[in-house]
């Protein structure tokens, strides 16, 4: 696996196999955004308690899901840093981290308004907003302390022991936090046995869930090419790139 | 008795006493915030005994981030770190025992003040006890897990505040069993498990944190 995992330790074939990931991720989130969100919010029909409100879902629990998911992610990336020494590892956590902050705070914003309607306020310190909460200033811890260094390869280092930090403390917290308050309804479609959530909500929803995976997909790697650039912006073959695109 | 690591705590622990200020002042902020809150609130007995608890260690953990900041500064400019990294004594030992040290001088005397502190927020007996338990197991968390971030930002030239920001999400889950196990003192129930929680925190961190302080330190010489 090392064999053939090792060549994309060099920042030219990481950027390949961007490039070649790429149309994959993007025709999946355009895919899944589409069908999921335009069936979820148009077709499926009204939840018999919280009415057409309840199509939030549709954005919040995709965003919710992957949000935690996104930081093992990233935490996994420094990891591989950590051990094999490789910049590009560091590279992609550093890409993955806005886009995971961006999924936290779009799981809260859309969580606020959901809870206007059903709970009476926008904001409610329950379990998993407080949780949720806790992941985007762990998120930007990280950036934080990335962006405070100069040498960006040292900035990688540092960035990448506060993820295995906070990663060790993400269940600690979901535990802690969820015992300490809730007022969050359950999960609806992860439940053993037979899932509560009607099967006309449920397939648009996985649909736009695998949307939501492609556009995170299709983010890092966009943004894990900029960061390539970037920082091997003197290397002949980023020359060479940028100058045949120029052309 | 006459190991390195023993004088190394020998002469951490001369160090400070040579600067007795530097670690009163953080026992004064400690204090003073505390202060803040009846004036803050309102001085009613029933409102400050509910967030009394949850004071003091919101306090603790403020005060503990300022005097941390210090904790590696002066041994990693003066090259004192490097030194004990060449020397062959083990660098996770040596700055465990830094941190143990520290610990002895910046908090254990928040703890010694928190009788008072117990009669300015109206706590009961059995409150005190209990949130006294949460303090000494639960402030070398505070130090243990601090003590990564500071060897991580020690090299930088402004990081206090950066300090926590990294430190405070990381500090949540202690805050909330502290004040659990508090909360369940108030009634008289059992408050064993909670601390037992913690108790398993802290033998975690122990087991831990050393490692990645020294690894943090390696970085931060790079």
């Amino acid at each position: 696996m090392f064999k053939w995992l090792d060549p994309y330790a060099k920042t030219e074939r990481a950027y390949k196999l961007c490039d070649d990931l790429l149309p994959y991720f993007i025709s999946a989130s355009v895919l899944g955004l589409c069908v999921g969100l335009i069936w979820g919010l148009a077709f499926a029909p009204p939840d018999y308690q919280q009415g057409d409100s309840f199509r939030i879902i549709y954005i919040h629990v995709p965003s919710a899901v992957l949000a935690m998911g996104t930081y093992v992610a990233m935490a996994t990336a420094g990891f591989v840093g950590l051990v094999w020494q490789w910049k590009t590892a560091y590279m992609s956590m550093m890409a993955i981290a806005p886009v995971g902050a961006l999924m936290t705070f779009i799981s809260l914003f859309t969580g606020a308004a959901w809870g206007k309607p059903m709970w009476g306020t926008w904001w409610v310190w329950d379990a998993r907003l407080t949780s949720q909460l806790i992941l985007l200033f762990l998120y930007f811890g990280v950036m934080a302390l990335y962006a405070a260094f100069n040498d960006k390869q040292q900035a990688g280092k540092a960035a990448a022991v506060i993820a295995l930090v906070g990663v060790i403390n993400i269940p600690i917290i979901h535990y802690s936090v969820e015992w300490w308050n809730t007022l969050h309804q359950g999960s609806t479609i992860t439940k053993v046995g037979r899932p509560s959530i009607a099967p006309a909500m449920k397939w648009p929803l996985l649909v736009s869930i695998m949307g939501f995976i492609g556009l995170i997909g299709t983010l890092v790697l966009m943004q894990l090419k900029n960061i390539i650039l970037e920082r091997e912006a003197q290397r002949p073959w980023v020359r060479t790139l940028l100058e045949k695109e120029t052309d | 008795m006459n190991g390195p690591l023993w004088s190394i705590f020998k002469r951490d622990w001369t160090l400070a006493m040579r600067q007795k200020s530097e670690f009163v002042q953080p026992l004064i902020f400690f204090v003073l915030v505390i202060t803040l809150f009846p004036i803050g609130v309102g001085p009613g007995l029933e409102i400050l005994q509910k967030i009394g608890p949850g004071v003091i260690w919101v306090a603790g953990i403020l005060s503990a981030l300022l005097g941390m900041e210090k904790l590696f500064r002066d041994d990693f400019n003066d090259g004192f770190l490097e030194q004990v990294q060449l020397s062959g004594v083990s660098l996770s030992a040596a700055m465990f025992i830094k941190v143990f040290c520290h610990w002895l001088l910046f908090i254990v005397p928040l703890v010694v003040v928190s009788p008072l502190l117990a009669l300015f927020l109206n706590l009961t007996m059995a409150m005190y006890w209990a949130l006294l338990a949460t303090l000494l197991l639960g402030t070398p968390i505070l130090s243990l897990v601090g003590a990564i971030a500071v060897a991580l930002t020690v090299g930088l030239q402004r990081g206090g505040i950066l300090l926590s920001l990294i430190l405070i999400p990381v500090f949540i889950p202690l805050l909330i069993f502290a004040t659990s196990v508090v909360d369940a003192a108030v009634f008289g129930l059992n408050y064993w498990p909670q601390l037992a929680i913690i108790g398993a925190m802290l033998s975690a961190t122990v087991a831990v944190t050393p490692f990645a302080m020294s690894y943090a330190i390696k970085v931060s010489h790079h």
